[in-house]
């Protein structure tokens, strides 16, 4: 399953600070849009509102419309946890459960909800979860040694894996490379590929390389200065964002001349 | 080949990077010199072992760092200084403790019999003890009943302040967000920590006097009274735990739609269970020497008691008060004297054991690791 975003006039808060002001932006599905922008911007803050993260620090919201295929996530009386199950999450670091084996850590989210599941049909989502994210061949002889023995980039794709198990319709990725060596990024960018069939993919990232090698659609955030609230500047086709953007700012910011 | 040769030639030449260095037997003789001279300045004043101890001490922490910045200048001469200054800190900490657990053993040791630890004080009177002392026996009776008292009365305690410990740590770190009920909560249980001994008992005693009748006495009030002790410890001891799992794994597992309180349960505290437990027996162990607040709540008895819920019950500080200070013989105290000591070992062995049992705790349920 996969499903289309769109949000409408969102404002990201921290309390009394707005964060991002007024984004609108229509993410297809079974496409990987790139968001990029500097460090601040609030790409990071935005992304998490898609799966109602953001929430989650205290005295933290967000006002205005996140559209799952026509179905508001703010609306009322939805519950974040659906939200979330819907709407998976890789974040930076890789961080797998440090007292579960690698077996428990793609079970996590079915096992951690004590939803029932026999045995044969937890070993075949297991098996097509680590083989979703490339990761069954490296590990299938160690599937309960525990997940955190693997190196960083094993560790991330074990994180992917998690997160595919639950089936969302949206995997969201907070620079899912930013901790890694070029090889495992590539396994992982290799991934992202795949994962298009599938999901519809948001990426946050600082390589713009990577935006350009994984995304069909990349949106620019800026900010104007400390204390002043992040921006969606520019969203448009990958190859149109960085060889022929409308923006003044874009320009400067993809060719190496911001600030 | 080249490098053969240099290798042969350089080694009778002297590595200049090793100059200037102090020869290695400099510390050791400088040490000899001291114990020597602080000998002699012992004897002038009366030689004791104390005198010669602190005279040598002096005397090599003033005198090596001096003979190190002669040789080597003043950078390596302070560095010596502080060094020297750190281990006599060391040394002088851990002289109590020893002493201690020496005195304990040498003195607990002979009274320890499988008799004494299945035998509780009935129908020990003064004339068995004085027999005894005069015979020059192994002192009649046993502390079977402390034992168990302890073990009942701790038992209670755990039973009461982990659930209330863990549940308020929890709050405090999972819920609160630092609201006034959290700060409230803080400051509370750092004056708890603060609470003497003697006024928890007090504390216990009023509130089962009020409901029950004054002058109550029973294991559980003693419990209750433990319990007020161990409380802030639990909590304090939970708290850094919990605080100390990485905010990532609770957002991890909030991501894949798992609610906060299964979060809490599979995840947080899955986590930082070895530390948990372990802070949770330190805090058993703290509380398992207490002797005011029992005195006050629960007494003492000669016999086995296990029912905390009627009457008195013995414990083994309260043995060990009893013994002391109310002889079974006030004319021949030498049979109480050498049971307290061997009521005390049992305790010490007892806060041993529990401190081990931290270790093995904590070692066991660590997060695995291994590929």
């Amino acid at each position: 399953m996969s499903k289309r975003i769109d949000v409408e006039n969102l404002n990201v808060y921290y309390g009394d600070f707005l964060a991002v002001e007024d984004v609108n932006i229509n993410i297809e599905s079974r496409s990987v849009t790139a968001f990029i922008g500097p460090s601040g911007c609030g790409k990071s803050t935005f992304l998490r509102t898609l799966n109602r993260m953001h929430e989650v620090i205290p005295g933290a919201y967000a006002k205005g419309k996140v559209m799952l295929d026509g179905e508001d996530l703010y609306g009322k009386g939805v519950d974040p946890v659906t939200v979330r199950s819907m709407v998976g999450m890789v974040f930076q670091r890789p961080n797998p459960f440090p007292t579960m084996s690698i077996r428990d850590n793609v079970l996590a989210g079915v096992k951690l909800n004590n939803k029932k599941i026999s045995r044969s049909d937890a070993d075949a989502l297991v098996e097509s979860s680590l083989k979703g994210a490339n990761l069954w061949n490296e590990v299938k002889d160690r599937l309960d040694k525990p997940g955190s023995g693997l190196s960083g980039g094993q560790q991330q794709r074990l994180c992917i894996a998690r997160t595919m198990a639950v089936k969302p319709d949206v995997v969201l990725m907070d620079e899912p490379c930013s901790a890694l060596d070029p090889i495992s990024t590539i396994a992982i960018e290799d991934l992202i590929h795949e994962l298009k069939e599938q999901f519809t993919v948001v990426i946050v990232t600082h390589n713009m390389q990577q935006a350009q090698r994984v995304a069909d659609k990349t949106a620019f955030f800026n900010i104007e200065g400390t204390g002043k609230p992040g921006k969606l500047v520019e969203y448009d086709d990958t190859a149109t964002i960085f060889q022929n953007p409308s923006q003044k700012a874009t320009e400067d910011y993809v060719s190496g001349r911001f600030g | 080949m080249s490098i053969s040769t240099q290798s042969k030639s350089s080694s009778p030449v002297k590595n200049s990077l090793t100059s200037g260095q102090r020869p290695k037997w400099l510390v050791p003789a400088v040490m000899v010199a001291a114990v020597v001279v602080g000998a002699a300045l012992s004897a002038l004043i009366g030689f004791g072992i104390a005198t010669w101890a602190i005279f040598s001490a002096v005397i090599f922490l003033i005198a090596a760092p001096i003979a190190v910045t002669t040789i080597e200048g003043s950078r390596k001469g302070s560095d010596a200084a502080l060094t020297y200054v750190v281990y006599a800190a060391f040394i002088l900490a851990i002289i109590p403790l020893i002493s201690v657990i020496w005195t304990v053993l040498v003195r607990g040791v002979p009274t320890i019999s499988i008799d004494f630890l299945t035998t509780t004080m009935g129908g020990i009177t003064g004339t068995v003890d004085q027999a005894a002392a005069n015979a020059g026996d192994r002192p009649p009776g046993g502390a079977l009943q402390a034992i168990l008292g302890t073990v009942a009365i701790t038992f209670w305690a755990t039973l009461f302040s982990v659930p209330i410990g863990l549940l308020t740590a929890i709050y405090l770190v999972e819920y609160s967000n630092d609201n006034w009920l959290g700060k409230v909560i803080t400051f509370l249980v750092d004056v708890m920590t603060g609470v003497p001994s003697i006024v928890a008992g007090l504390f216990a005693s009023a509130l089962f006097g009020l409901m029950l009748g004054p002058n109550t006495r029973m294991g559980i009030i003693g419990a209750v009274a433990l319990t007020v002790l161990m409380i802030p410890t639990v909590v304090k001891a939970t708290e850094e735990m919990l605080k100390i799992v990485p905010n990532e794994l609770r957002e991890a597992s909030y991501a894949l739609g798992v609610r906060k309180w299964r979060t809490i349960l599979k995840v947080v505290i899955p986590t930082s269970i070895s530390g948990i437990a372990s802070g949770v027996t330190l805090a058993i162990a703290r509380v398992i020497g207490e002797t005011a607040p029992l005195l006050v709540t629960v007494g003492y008895f000669e016999r086995v008691n296990l029912n905390v819920f009627n009457d008195w019950m013995a414990t083994l500080p309260t043995f060990i008060y009893q013994q002391l200070m109310r002889p079974v013989a006030p004319t021949a105290p030498d049979p109480s004297t050498d049971r307290a000591w061997g009521a005390a070992l049992i305790l010490i062995v007892f806060v041993m054991v529990l401190n081990l049992i931290a270790r093995l705790i904590a070692k066991a349920f660590a997060p695995k690791t291994g590929r």
